[in-house]
């Protein structure tokens, strides 16, 4: 640079010195005046509104952010309390499965004890329902075998009374077998 | 290259070479010559940059919407820069919005002049003359006074610049000078000078680039034609960083502005 003013002020004929560069004239102040004043006021005049555009605009992507901050707080918390729900329902449908299987539980014991009480109490009715008619049995059989044998013990008088000591001894044995019968039928039954 | 250029320089002077110059910057009147409303090219460069800006800016403004447009997000990214990046980073959230007009016209205003020295037809940065940064830079000055008396009081100004507390005392012998000397005049013609300087340097590397083209296309001998790849890329890469430094200007001017405005403002020094 200091080579090109060199140059330059060796070439050129004029009565311009380097330190004019820094001491204004009296034109050029009055021009830079005149300019700077229309520029400031026309700036200081505008740059409220930009000033505004930009403040409300500001305010407003704040005022959106913090809107979004808030709704998002507030998803966040009904996401929480859907899942503290859910969890609640999951414990209280466990909770109540489980006194459902126990209470079936208790209940099939209940009807089992009822149902095996209620086998035994017909097994025994049945028994002594035998029994009673066995009796009745017995004491019928015993009369119709008194009249057989009477019958019987006719048949075999009128009819041959030779061999008396045969007669008897079939008489016996028909009673003998008449009396095992006896007792073995409610065996056999 | 700067061989080259020397060469060609040297040349240059015997063969209508057109050598950038300190009188680039104080071109002919266009109307009243001699008169404190003298008119030439750098006072219509500067209106034209201004009648531009003002243009964009009032077009920005008239149609500034909630939810912006394309256009309206170029210009307000540019606000936007400047109220963060360099007035909320300085003055912190609250301190700084009385500030944010005029540290914005600053920077635009910066910013439009300094460019005008890349576009062709304009071809010279409205900034490179001393006038517009004189007095931007005494703006300043007197925007961090007022700022100071406001905050500490006259006295309490001076007090607080000149003789921050927290040094042993025969210190303030040195200190106090240097203080009261940084607050009249450092500060304010460091941001002028600095903005010129950078200007004036970007436009001599330009020209110089550019006529030296000119120069090795058109009248050098073939042996040399050559060269003119060399300046033209040169021309390629000074543009851009004077993009570069147009913006960059602009941003160091109105930082150095908030941080001197901030510095009056603080409690301790």
């Amino acid at each position: 640079m200091s080579l090109a003013i060199t140059a330059a002020s060796a070439a050129e004929t004029t009565d311009v010195k380097g330190i004019d560069l820094f001491l204004p004239a009296t034109y050029d102040l009055f021009w830079s005046a005149v300019i700077l004043v229309i520029i400031a006021v026309v700036v200081y005049r505008l740059m409220p509104k930009f000033t505004a555009i930009l403040d409300e605009r500001t305010a407003k992507i704040e005022g959106g952010i913090a809107k979004a901050d808030a709704a998002q707080a507030q998803a966040d918390a009904a996401l929480a309390e859907n899942q503290a729900q859910l969890q609640e329902a999951r414990t209280e449908a466990a909770r109540i499965r489980e006194e459902a299987r126990s209470e079936g539980a208790v209940i099939v014991a209940e009807q089992r004890v009822r149902a095996s009480q209620e086998a035994d109490r017909l097994v025994e009715a049945a028994q002594r329902q035998i029994d009673a008619e066995r009796q009745q049995a017995a004491v019928s059989l015993r009369g119709e075998v008194g009249t057989l044998a009477t019958e019987l013990a006719s048949k075999i008088v009128g009819e041959s009374l030779e061999d008396s000591v045969r007669q008897s001894r079939v008489i016996d044995r028909f009673l003998d077998e008449l009396e095992s019968t006896a007792t073995l039928s409610p065996k056999g039954k | 290259m700067l061989a080259q250029l020397q060469s060609a320089l040297a040349e240059g002077e015997t063969s209508g070479f057109h050598v950038p110059s300190i009188a680039d910057f104080f071109p002919q009147a266009i109307f009243g010559e001699g008169t404190f409303y003298e008119f030439n090219r750098v006072q219509l460069i500067r209106v034209v940059a201004t009648l531009v800006l003002l243009t964009v800016f009032f077009i920005a403004a008239k149609r500034a919407t909630l939810v912006p447009n394309r256009f309206q997000n170029v210009i307000e990214l540019i606000l936007d820069f400047v109220r963060k990046n360099v007035i909320d980073e300085i003055f912190g959230p609250e301190r700084g919005t009385k500030y944010v007009s005029m540290i914005t016209t600053i920077f635009l205003t910066i910013l439009a002049f300094n460019l005008t020295g890349v576009i062709p037809g304009l071809n010279l940065a409205g900034t490179a003359l001393m006038g517009v940064p004189l007095l931007l830079a005494l703006w300043v000055f007197f925007a961090y006074w007022r700022a100071g008396i406001q905050q500490h009081g006259f006295f309490g100004y001076i007090k607080a610049n000149l003789f921050p507390p927290g040094i042993p005392w025969p210190i303030y012998f040195i200190v106090a000078p240097i203080e009261l000397l940084q607050i009249l005049v450092i500060r304010p013609a460091s941001l002028a000078i600095r903005l010129v300087a950078n200007m004036v340097a970007g436009h001599i590397m330009l020209v110089l680039c550019f006529s030296a083209t000119q120069f090795f296309v058109w009248e050098a001998g073939p042996a040399l034609k050559g060269f003119s790849v060399l300046t033209l890329g040169g021309g390629f890469v000074f543009t851009a960083f004077e993009l570069l430094v147009a913006a960059l200007q602009a941003y160091i001017f109105a930082l150095l502005a908030a941080v001197y405005i901030n510095m009056s403002l603080e409690e301790e020094h």
